[in-house]
């Protein structure tokens, strides 16, 4: 009877089996099949979804991609000039993807992105990891990628793309930023200190923070430069050898939850009283750290977003709509999304009417794009570099201050654009060695 | 001669089969077979440690090592050639395992797979504190090239799920063929009693330092494959979950036949691959649930299935 | 020699930490032969656990030195809730079969509980930081150093040496050394060892959620966070020797010295210096630093 039994349990296990995976790929054919009939514009967002980057980066982005998509396909809502429906006249559709899990895992879930579920486009990717690795795939699929918050400079300083844009600025323009900032706020600075993520965003980031400070503080020192792992999540070794240094201006392009356990950690042992400690990502622990960060720190916020945007009527409307939903104000990761869904709008529309007032095709809304300069919360936004791929924009610091226990930005500084990114055609490790010079 | 004719002549149906429909599948999908077939090579040598009574938590290493290889001739010398990556990284996991394998035979149960967890996550710090090779971030892996020629767009998919297909029917069919030797027959004596197998003359040492550089072999393999289609790799592929997974899917999978590997692999990809895109937040657990019901139903794993009518008496 | 001070006091405060997550998982190995891959999701679980009842303390205006209370509290809970609920609803099935099949299913456990604490506490980061900040700084070698980690060391003291008096000095400390040594005759001789199997999964669990619980101040609590120490733990262990308490503390010491170090004079090797130092001695001596040769059983 036992024998029977068995048999009858892996023949059903059998059946059961095969029909599982023939559904599972069935269901996936067809879906992918059917994807491309459909009217709406289906835009893939790739950003955190989970782990220590989800809750100050990735779910700031896309609660802003969904504020911003629903006003867009309500119409009428988006101040000017963003008040058509969608883009065009034609629904946005959002399909999120994690970007947790490493990068060759990234890499894969594009290509299923691109080739299983049909976007029409991708914006995403807050990792340099992820944004070195994506590009020559989305190449290679021939898919419009705009990357969103990646700084890594080394994009469309080291390779030239056609279906890829980025619609934030980069990296050097954070470094450079701060650079000017402390050596205009800071008595003479003898030694610098840095700790940054052991990847290409820290790496590029110290490096660009490095060259600056020495081209504006000749004769400056490097201290130390800790390199942990990213997501290393315990620095208590690296915090003793940064107070050990005694550097005035400590360096961190730390994000996510390294920030906000760097900060936990290093606020109570003094670190931010014995140097000046600028975070140059250092906007989104503005509001879930308050207490925690103490006077004095340097915040940057990767450009004009956040606390640091102009009063334009965009702002005015994105902060009161994100404010409503979320009963947050949004930080820069909601503002750099916001900024490459408006992006690709204008030069969806843009194109659309070059077209006859049809729907353009990817080639012509890659046309579009280049070199387009268009509005957004945070001002204007000009894709001047990578050969009309990558954006450049002004940026801001500011100094922490608590006034009445909340916590407040002093002495607010703006660059322009062009003070701070490199010109076309000249990477900016180049460009920072030169002395900043403004030859093409 | 029996089994043998069995297992070749699925393979055989297989091949054709693959090859046949490849092209009219879409493009996501033979991406998927590739993958899997790339993980079931890892698989099919921990198939041979495990039915030596080995557990190696670390094939990771030689996966990442081989993929690693693959990358790098095409960074540092400029070879593309898709059978090149592919043979460099099976080489050099291969070499890498003869020389640890004079120190790894000579272990066994949970140090066997504990110290191999430690190579695996020594060759990972090594690899994220390298900034040459790209530390965390890893690096792109070139569009392969077959033979000297240049594949367009589209068809390069193909070309290398061609690959990937044929590949790992020759790694079965030797793998098949190898567990008929002697030297093969020896892993099941090896897991049952060692002492037996010295008494009779064998050298158990040897004949595990040679099973486990094959392991190591196939993992390099894989790793090269994997390489060459994603088109990029980081040290993660080195990383003790990465291990854990191939354990998973061996389980999964069972070893009662080369096939399996390749089934369970299959299977596991597909299940994380859909599961991932649903519901994110609990595609582990998932997985870790069927595995917990495989292990506690099905022991020898889902290949048992259709092992019904040739049981071993 | 400032330096070095700071390179001996970094590496306590490290060891310490390492000690905490690491006694555990060699003590379930110890009397259970099971060798725990999970173990760094119930460091996970205290954390949450910890952070969860910190914050209701101190959202009902209970004094905050109370809290330090709590942290004790989330782990005493996750233990009594997670030990027996692991180890009567599933391993019970699995004993008497081999070794590595057990790891497996700790790893399937593992698998599971990542996503159940996502599924329950959700993919944001938590923050349980007043406890760190409220016993101040003090100065150590010229460098400060927050009061907190003080109790780190003192808890994973506290918890050493408890264990140690446990283990020797009272009956059922001394029957479950008999139990560690050889279960077979301990079974024979009487002793209720599956009710000794569910105490130390139970009192494992505990140690575990300790570890996590009184780590989470001075972290964001985030999925994951279990990951990394998985791997620390093994090392520590297993450089201490499977099942050995000693071992435990020593391969601590060893381990976070040895890391301390290299994060201030040679950062290149800091992450694999650990993995390195499980290779070696597990080459020199197999076994670990501080165990028995087993003999073989034909």
């Amino acid at each position: 009877m036992k024998k029977k039994q068995k048999y009858f349990i892996e023949k059903f296990t059998t059946i059961f089996l095969v029909t599982f995976l023939s559904i599972v790929f069935v269901t996936g054919w067809t879906l992918s099949a059917a994807a491309a009939d459909e009217k709406p514009i289906k835009i893939g967002v790739v950003t955190f979804l989970s782990g220590g980057a989800a809750g100050p980066f990735g779910v700031p982005a896309r609660n802003g991609a969904e504020v911003l998509t629903e006003a867009l396909n309500a119409g009428g809502k988006v101040p000017a000039p963003y008040a058509t429906k969608g883009f065009g006249g034609a629904p946005i559709e959002l399909v999120f993807l994690d970007e947790a899990g490493g990068v060759t895992k990234q890499v894969t879930e594009f290509r299923n992105l691109v080739q299983r579920q049909n976007v029409d486009l991708v914006i995403g990717y807050i990792s340099s990891g992820d944004a070195i690795a994506i590009p020559p795939v989305a190449e290679e699929l021939k898919k419009l990628t705009v990357i969103f918050d990646a700084g890594t400079p080394r994009i469309f300083e080291d390779g030239s793309y056609k279906y890829v844009f980025r619609t934030g600025a980069h990296a050097t323009m954070d470094n450079v930023g701060a650079a000017l900032y402390v050596t205009e706020n800071s008595p003479k600075i003898k030694k610098i200190a840095g700790i940054n993520q052991n990847y290409a965003w820290g790496q590029d980031s110290w490096n660009d923070f490095e060259g600056a400070m020495k081209a504006f503080n000749p004769g400056v020192e490097v201290a130390v430069s800790q390199m942990p792992k990213l997501f290393a999540g315990q620095y208590g070794a690296e915090i003793s050898s940064l107070l050990s240094s005694k550097a005035e201006v400590v360096h961190s392009s730390f994000w996510g939850g390294d920030l906000e356990a760097f900060v936990l950690q290093a606020g109570p042992r003094g670190l931010f009283n014995k140097s000046t400690v600028v975070l140059t990502a250092g906007e989104t622990a503005m509001f879930r750290l308050a207490s925690q960060i103490p006077d004095g720190t340097v915040i940057g916020g990767r450009g004009p977003h956040g606390v640091f945007a102009p009063d334009n009527e965009l702002n005015r409307w994105f902060r009161n709509a994100y404010n409503e939903r979320y009963a947050l104000f949004p930080t820069y990761p909601a503002y750099k999304m916001v900024q490459a869904i408006l992006g690709v709008k204008a030069a969806y529309e843009k194109a659309q009417a070059a077209n006859g007032d049809k729907a353009p095709d990817q080639d012509q809304v890659i046309a579009a794009l280049e070199n387009l300069t268009y509005d957004t919360p945070s001002g204007k936004v000009e894709m001047s570099l990578g050969k009309g791929h990558q954006a450049v924009q002004g940026t801001a610091y500011g100094t922490v201050k608590h006034v009445k226990g909340q916590l407040t930005l002093t002495k607010i500084k703006h660059y322009p654009a062009d003070k701070v990114n490199p010109p076309e055609g000249v990477k900016s490790e180049e460009w920072i060695k030169s002395g900043f010079k403004k030859t093409k | 001669m029996n089994r043998f004719d069995y297992t070749f002549r699925i393979m055989a149906a297989a091949l054709v089969v693959l090859l046949a429909a490849g092209p009219f599948m879409p493009q996501w999908v033979l991406f998927l077979i590739t993958i899997s077939f790339g993980k079931g090579l890892v698989v099919l040598g921990l198939l041979l440690l495990l039915r030596t009574g080995l557990v190696s938590f670390g094939q990771g290493l030689y996966y990442c090592l081989g993929a690693y290889t693959a990358g790098s001739i095409g960074l540092a010398l400029g070879i593309n050639d898709a059978v090149l990556s592919l043979l460099s990284g099976a080489l050099m996991a291969g070499l890498l395992a003869f020389i640890l394998g004079f120190l790894l035979a000579g272990y066994r149960g949970i140090f066997f797979a504990m110290l191999s967890l430690a190579f695996s996550m020594i060759l990972y710090g090594i690899l994220v504190k390298t900034a040459m090779l790209g530390s965390t971030d890893g690096f792109n892996v070139a569009v392969p090239s077959f033979f000297g020629t240049e594949i367009s767009g589209n068809r390069i998919r193909y070309a290398v799920y061609v690959l990937a297909c044929l590949a790992v029917t020759l790694a079965g069919f030797l793998m098949n063929r190898y567990l008929k030797t002697p030297l093969g027959r020896l892993s099941p004596a090896i897991k049952d009693n060692e002492l037996r197998v010295e008494y009779m003359g064998a050298s158990v040492r040897r004949a595990i330092h040679i099973k486990y550089v094959l392991a190591a072999t196939l993992a390099g393999l894989g790793g090269a494959l994997t390489a060459v289609t994603v088109g990029h790799i980081d040290p993660e592929m080195a990383y003790w979950t990465t291990s854990g997974e191939f354990v998973f899917i061996t389980i999964l999978g069972g070893t009662g036949s080369v096939l399996a590997p390749f089934l369970g692999a299959l299977i596991f990809e597909s299940i994380r691959s859909f599961a991932y895109e649903y519901s994110p937040n609990t595609w582990q657990m998932v997985l870790g649930s069927a595995l917990l019901l495989v292990i506690l139903f099905m022991p020898a794993g889902l290949w048992s299935v259709f092992n019904m009518r040739r049981r071993e008496v | 020699m400032m330096d070095l001070l700071t390179v001996l006091i970094d590496g306590i405060l490290y060891s310490s930490w390492l000690f905490i997550i690491a006694v555990g998982l060699t003590l379930i190995y110890g009397v259970m032969k099971i060798l725990n891959m999970a173990h760094g999701s119930l460091y996970a679980l205290g954390a949450y656990a910890a952070a969860s009842l910190v914050g209701f303390w101190l959202n009902h205006g209970y004094a905050p030195l109370g809290s330090y209370g709590m942290l004790a509290l989330a782990a005493v809970m996750v233990g009594l809730v997670m030990g027996p609920l692991i180890e009567r609803g599933l391993f019970r099935f699995f004993y008497g079969k081999d070794e590595i099949l057990l790891l497996i299913v700790t790893f399937a456990l593992f698998l599971i509980l990542e996503d159940a604490i996502k599924l329950i506490w959700g993919v944001d980061p938590y923050f349980v930081s007043e406890p760190y900040g409220l016993l101040g700084t003090l100065e150590l070698g010229g460098l400060n150093y927050p009061g907190y980690s003080l109790i780190m060391v003192g808890v994973s003291i506290a918890t050493g040496i408890g264990l140690l008096w446990v283990l020797q000095y009272t009956r059922q400390g001394k029957l479950l050394l008999a139990v560690i040594h050889d279960r077979e005759v301990s079974l024979a001789m009487g002793i209720n060892v599956d009710r000794f199997y569910l105490i130390t999964f139970t009192v494992g669990a505990m140690l575990a959620a300790v570890g996590g619980a009184f780590t989470a101040p001075t972290v964001s609590v985030v999925p994951g966070m279990g990951v990394e120490v998985i791997v620390l733990a093994f090392a520590v262990v297993v450089i201490g020797g499977l099942g050995s308490l000693q071992g435990a503390a020593l391969g601590a010491l060893i381990v976070g010295l040895v890391r301390s170090a290299a994060v201030h004079y040679l950062p290149e090797i800091e992450l694999f210096s650990i993995y390195l130092v499980m290779a070696l001695v597990l080459l020199l001596k197999p076994q670990g630093l501080f165990s028995s040769v087993e003999a073989r059983k034909i």
